[in-house]
């Protein structure tokens, strides 16, 4: 039963992979990439939050500083010997999964704002000694050449969208696994009562870490294939506070409990944010975000999902 | 004589310049129903967080059974069979009562196997109790009695051989304290020792074989229940001069 559960989740992540490496073949308009690409991006992001924010409970105010970690491995890289891109996905996610773990030995001690307060305060530090190394573009920033051409796709950009749904499939994928195993349960424990789940065997210091580690290493991951995408990266734009309200306010809107909610939010939000940009105005997109995230948090504070949950049972309750 | 399971020797704690704990020493016997009491603010609750790890204590040391605690995490005192239950219900609020039960079975009596069907064992636990049926419900539509039941259902799921009892009763009708006195009862004839922290005198003395007396964070008394309501030095604490 259990193993079936399994192949039927891993069968519905390989087509998603596929259906992605298909449209690549069929899709002309490099406008959609792009979009699809900062969407797809922000399914990581949201859902690597989420292993800490929605299934431990400690609020991540520094996406951004473990994305940008991701970004500047991969430029310090591509500086130094230009590897192939799987090389930069597990650079930028080592270095930043390092720093998640370096980050919760320092600060999980901390509950609640605390922590929520160092992590921002370690986005403006990195972001300060990034404005400040001149070998990965300083202040001013660096332009970063794409590869030329890459076997079985038509353009760079189409390469990047397919790596980047690979991606977010696999970071659903690993959330799915977490919440579904005694880890995750015991992340649950310690998000309801840490005292208590302590007192109840949980080794909460071990699994905090693992949640820090697990998080910030999806972040640099998905900040890894970053420079190629914008082709010019400067401190300002990959330290940028939107990727922490962003990852932040996806989970909020889906629902922070299961690995479905990130994923809705992160789709919902991130393709209306696309769309306002367009449409619109870029800053725009901000105000959705902040108008939605003020919604959610008061009206349905357990977002997408759990709004769903309390529809479908009160209909059951009407039936029976 | 019998068995020491828990020895405390000569314990400490301070939270800045007030002493909370003064030279604490006793020990609790296996399979012993011990009484722990005191007037509020004696150090009770301060004790039972340094044997069960929620705070560290500063001097003298804690063995359970031969072993050094003092230092060890919370956690791994729960594996070696220490289990408490909390003064005010700490459930896990996202999780069923089920759900509730299966973190200590998980984590503790398999902690070796995780993944073990842990279900089952739950569902029997909550059936001792008189919570089968509310198995699938929430601990925020429990009633003030059954949160207190899920607290100590939810000790008996880690499978120790200590239960520590904060208070387990307090602000329950008399009929609903001879329920949770009959399950701490049960329990201790299946072989738990308990250490009971009340301040039901009723429940405390029919149930305690031995009681130790906290008074301003010093023992001032042990001995069986009569000796120690006849002790002048326990009148003195509860009542004055």
């Amino acid at each position: 039963m259990k193993s079936k559960g399994h192949l039927l989740h891993i069968a519905v992540a390989l087509a998603v992979v596929l259906v992605a490496f298909l449209i690549t073949n069929s899709m002309e308009n490099r406008y959609y990439y792009k979009a699809s690409y900062v969407v797809l991006q922000y399914v990581v992001l949201a859902t690597a939050w989420n292993i800490l924010g929605g299934y431990t409970g400690y609020v991540n105010f520094g996406t951004a500083a473990f994305f940008a970690m991701g970004s500047y491995t991969a430029v310090a890289l591509i500086k130094l010997w230009k590897p192939p891109l799987y090389v930069l996905l597990v650079a930028g996610g080592a270095v930043s999964g390092l720093l998640g773990l370096g980050i919760g030995y320092l600060t999980l001690r901390l509950r609640g704002v605390f922590f929520s307060i160092a992590t921002l305060a370690l986005a403006v530090v990195l972001q300060m000694f990034m404005t400040n190394w001149e070998f990965v573009g300083g202040g001013a920033g660096t332009a970063i050449l794409k590869p030329r051409s890459v076997p079985f796709f038509s353009n760079y950009d189409e390469f990047l969208f397919f790596v980047m749904a690979s991606l977010a499939v696999a970071a659903v994928f690993v959330a799915w696994l977490i919440e579904n195993s005694w880890v995750g349960r015991g992340m649950a424990a310690i998000r309801d009562n840490e005292e208590a789940a302590e007192c109840m065997g949980v080794p909460i210091l071990k699994l905090k870490l693992f949640a820090t580690t697990v998080s910030g290493a999806m972040m640099g991951i998905a900040g890894a294939p970053f420079s190629y995408f914008v082709v010019f990266i400067e401190p300002s734009s990959a330290f940028h506070l939107d990727y922490a309200v962003n990852s932040l306010a996806m989970p909020m809107v889906g629902g922070t409990t299961t690995w479905l909610g990130p994923l809705i939010g992160a789709v919902l939000v991130g393709t209306a944010q696309q769309i306002a940009t367009v449409t619109l105005s870029a800053e725009m997109n901000l105000l959705i975000v902040g108008s939605l995230l003020v919604g959610f948090v008061v009206f349905a504070p357990e977002g997408l999902v759990g709004l769903f949950r309390k529809l479908r049972g009160r209909a059951m309750g009407r039936s029976a | 004589m019998a068995e020491k399971l828990l020895e405390i020797r000569n314990v400490t704690k301070r939270f800045g310049g007030f002493h909370a704990l003064t030279d604490v020493s006793l020990h609790v016997e296996k399979n012993e129903r011990f009484g722990l009491i005191g007037p509020n603010g004696s150090g009770k609750t301060t004790l039972i967080n340094c044997i069960s790890g929620a705070l560290r204590n500063e001097g003298g040391s804690i063995l359970f059974a031969g072993t050094e605690i003092g230092a060890m995490p919370a956690y791994r005192r729960t594996r070696l069979g220490i289990a408490r239950s909390f003064q005010i219900p700490k459930p896990f609020t996202s999780m069923t009562l089920l759900e509730n039960l299966c973190i200590p079975l998980e984590y503790t009596a398999h902690a070796k196997s995780h993944g073990a069907d842990v279900a089952s064992e739950a569902m029997e636990i909550l059936d001792q109790i008189g919570l089968a049926d509310r198995a699938d419900k929430l601990p925020a539509d429990l009633t003030q009695i059954d949160m207190r039941k899920l607290e100590l259902a939810r000790a008996m799921a880690a499978k120790p051989q200590l239960l520590i009892s904060d208070e387990a009763m307090a602000g329950l009708s008399a009929n609903e304290v001879d329920g949770i006195l009959e399950i701490l009862f049960k329990l201790n004839e299946g072989g738990i020792t308990i250490i009971m922290i009340e301040h039901i005198m009723r429940a405390v003395m029919s149930f305690s074989e031995r009681i130790v007396v906290l008074d301003a964070g010093e023992k001032i008394a042990e001995g069986t229940p009569d000796e120690v309501v006849n002790n002048k030095e326990v009148e003195r604490a509860y009542l004055g001069e």
